[in-house]
């Protein structure tokens, strides 16, 4: 199983509605405009009811599974506290959770950025330019949202890397 | 899933979208189909793309109308899940036989694991059952070049050809590199009375024909259908497909492997000779154990999966277990905050009315589907789409008459029009003793798979006005007893009163309880408003 260390593996999860699969198709478009294969997968549907929702993704010189094996996520970003534990096991023994403890309480403007807010946390763990990030935010949100969603960028990476 | 498809080169693709993408490249006519997971954002890409995509009442009737497409000499692309081949199984059948002119596609978007469906069948048992072609993705460029190759099969052979996803090709993004696009030959009508009406006469040699033109399609299949190798060491080679292609390429990479994309009719004599240079030979498949009887019918020794790893999805860990023969316990699954009615959905009196009133409740595919789930737990049947009303009937005909009385049959509005329509003219023409009752849960949109339009909205895939089937007409015309419309704007009706009144006499009712879905009202009142507009505009 040694084909994959090339591959970085990200868990993102929270509830339905929450802005997980904007997250992720975020991400995954971030590491496509920074070179990578890119492989990303979730399950839509029921799931969309208030219910669990994970997505994963991947990316590296040459992804094959768009699915994240379990006990060999990099990163696990989680957008809801209840939702910690029983992801936890997807986690590598060495690999990185992030949950919204990493935003100071009070500091997001707009709850509903909470998921680009974590990308910016995720962002400093990741070596990827900055300028890929914010192309690919505004690709997938509507330009009046850009602002909002930027300054929450911002808030994630900065609370996350003086953490 | 908003890049922008209209400009290549290379881009990130879902396999819904790379279908779509790859239909309008290859000028496809009409798109058309209806919703179900996996399978819905296809048309909603293609009409975004501005492709002409439609809605249809149900499978059958998106199939037949394609079917005709395909006769004119134009381009079709038929969407459906799984379950929807089902219903689309009558035209299917008999379209094998025929002669199309313009290419045929038939997308069936299967839900291995069912992540949000009544069943996992397998469809590949159809290509073989009716004798189509199968092609099967791994990815996104996959579906985008199947698609292209799929018209293209379909043109040479004149036969429809099925495309087979699965909820993973279907919903993971993955890199596409688009090809130009083309332009579509007109369609022109070519009268072909023996290869086009299917009487007796005419079918009995067009079954002959059917099965030449498949032996043909095998030996271009062994000569130079799609099929990918990765040579490792002598010791396992793997033959998969699909999406478990994939998965098998990670579980062993130091494995040689097999998968081809043109999965029925087989390229039987490529894959045993490649076979034949290896310790071990497994196939990795999900679902069916077909594959691997194929080819041990044919007489190629291969290894198999054992029957645990029949149901649901395959993964890169699974396989794992498959290769290592691991039948060992598996470990479950996080159990997740499982779905439930959205807080404010019109679906929360109407369970509240019926556990009230202790009903045995026969239910449908929907939303309303979590009526089972506490805190309503007020669901007692749930088979297929429509089967709501006839299995309600069937209970009622059965049951002791006071088990008989507290029997309903709740239906959405899209499911209704999909499948309940022959079922009220079954209540209506042969009605049980003490009566029944269907109520109608209309919140004017196809909820479950993202807020699909449908006859009963009055609008059409893009949201434009459209003719909008009466439901209380309906009833009143199949020849219903009682036939009554509770609309949100009438709050002081008893929904349970007049549910108890129903259930004591012995006739047919029927009730539409209509009220918006909370997720989708914002959305209709600006399609509304949009329609309006455009209406007085044009007039």
């Amino acid at each position: 199983m040694t084909s994959n260390h090339s591959t970085t593996n990200i868990v993102i999860a929270g509830l339905g509605g929450q802005g997980i699969i904007t997250a992720s198709d975020i991400l995954a478009e971030t590491a496509f405009r920074a070179g990578f294969d890119v492989k990303k997968s979730e399950l839509h549907g029921m799931s969309q009811r208030g219910g669990s929702v994970t997505s994963d993704v991947r990316f590296g010189e040459r992804v094959l599974s768009p699915m994240v094996p379990a006990g060999e996520t990099d990163v696990l970003l989680v957008l809801e506290p209840t939702q910690i534990e029983m992801n936890r096991p997807l986690l590598r023994a060495d690999g990185v959770l992030l949950t919204t403890d990493v935003i100071p309480p009070g500091a997001l403007k707009n709850k509903k950025s909470l998921n680009v807010a974590m990308l910016g946390a995720l962002s400093s763990v990741l070596e990827i330019d900055e300028a890929h990030w914010l192309e690919a935010i505004h690709a997938h949100l509507a330009a009046k949202l850009h602002r909002l969603n930027d300054e929450a960028f911002a808030l994630g990476r900065r609370s996350a890397q003086t953490d | 899933m908003k890049a922008d498809l209209s400009n290549p080169p290379r881009q990130l693709l879902s396999g819904d979208d790379a279908v779509a993408l790859a239909a309008l490249h290859a000028g496809t006519a009409l798109g058309i189909g209806y919703p179900g997971t996996p399978s819905t954002e296809i048309l909603e890409t293609f009409d975004r793309l501005d492709g002409r995509a439609q809605w249809s009442p149900n499978e059958k009737t998106a199939l037949e109308v394609g079917i005709g497409v395909a006769f004119a000499g134009a381009r079709a692309l038929v969407t459906m899940k799984h379950v929807g081949l089902n219903v689309a199984a009558d035209p299917l059948f008999t379209a094998a036989y025929t002669d199309v002119d313009g290419g045929l596609i038939i997308v069936s978007a299967d839900d291995p694991g069912m992540a949000s469906s009544q069943n996992e069948q397998d469809n590949r048992h159809y290509a073989r059952a009716a004798g189509l072609p199968m092609l099967e993705p791994v990815d996104s460029q996959q579906a985008y070049d199947f698609t292209w190759l799929g018209f293209e099969l379909s043109e040479r052979w004149k036969i429809p050809v099925l495309l087979r996803l699965t909820t993973r090709v279907c919903h993971s993004l993955t890199p596409v590199l688009p090809r130009a696009p083309i332009t579509p030959k007109a369609a022109d009508f070519r009268r072909d009375v023996p290869a086009r009406v299917m009487i007796p006469a005419f079918a009995k040699p067009a079954h002959h024909r059917l099965r030449t033109k498949l032996a043909e399609i095998a030996a271009w299949n062994e000569a130079e259908g799609p099929l990918h190798i990765e040579m490792g060491n002598q010791a396992l080679g793997i033959i998969s497909t699909g999406i478990s292609a994939m998965h098998a390429r990670e579980a062993a990479p130091e494995a040689s492997h097999l998968s081809f994309g043109l999965t029925y009719p087989l390229p039987i004599e490529r894959i045993r000779a490649w076979a034949t240079q290896f310790e071990r030979v497994l196939v990795v498949e999900e679902g069916d154990p077909m594959l691997v009887e194929e080819l041990r019918a044919a007489g190629i020794s291969v290894e198999s999966k054992t029957e645990r790893f029949r149901f649901s999805e395959l993964d890169v860990a699974r396989v794992r277990r498959i290769i290592t023969g691991d039948d060992s316990e598996e470990p479950a699954p996080p159990q997740g905050k499982p779905p439930e009615l959205c807080p404010g959905c019109s679906h929360r009196t109407v369970f509240h009315a019926l556990r009230e009133l202790d009903c045995i409740v026969a239910g449908d595919i929907g939303c309303y589907t979590l009526g089972v789930l506490p805190p309503f737990s007020a669901m007692d049947t749930c088979v297929c789409m429509g089967a709501s009303i006839t299995t309600g009937l069937g209970l009622r005909h059965a049951l002791p008459e006071a088990q008989a009385r507290r029997v309903v049959s709740v239906i959405g509005d899209s499911t209704f029009v999909h499948s309940g329509l022959t079922g009220l003219a079954e209540m209506a023409y042969n009605p049980p003793p003490t009566g029944h009752l269907v109520i109608i849960l209309d919140n004017e949109t196809t909820a479950m798979t993202g807020q699909q339009e449908h006859p009963g909205t009055g609008r059409s895939l893009d949201h434009s006005r459209a003719a909008r089937m009466d439901f209380v007409a309906v009833g009143q015309a199949m020849g219903i007893k009682h036939v009554e419309l509770i609309d949100e704007a009438a709050k002081d009706v008893d929904l349970k009163a007049c549910i108890a009144e129903c259930l004591a006499r012995d006739e047919t009712a029927l009730i539409i309880v209509r009220q918006p879905c909370v997720l989708a009202a914002p959305k209709i009142r600006l399609y509304e408003k949009t329609a309006a507009a455009a209406t007085s505009e044009t007039s």
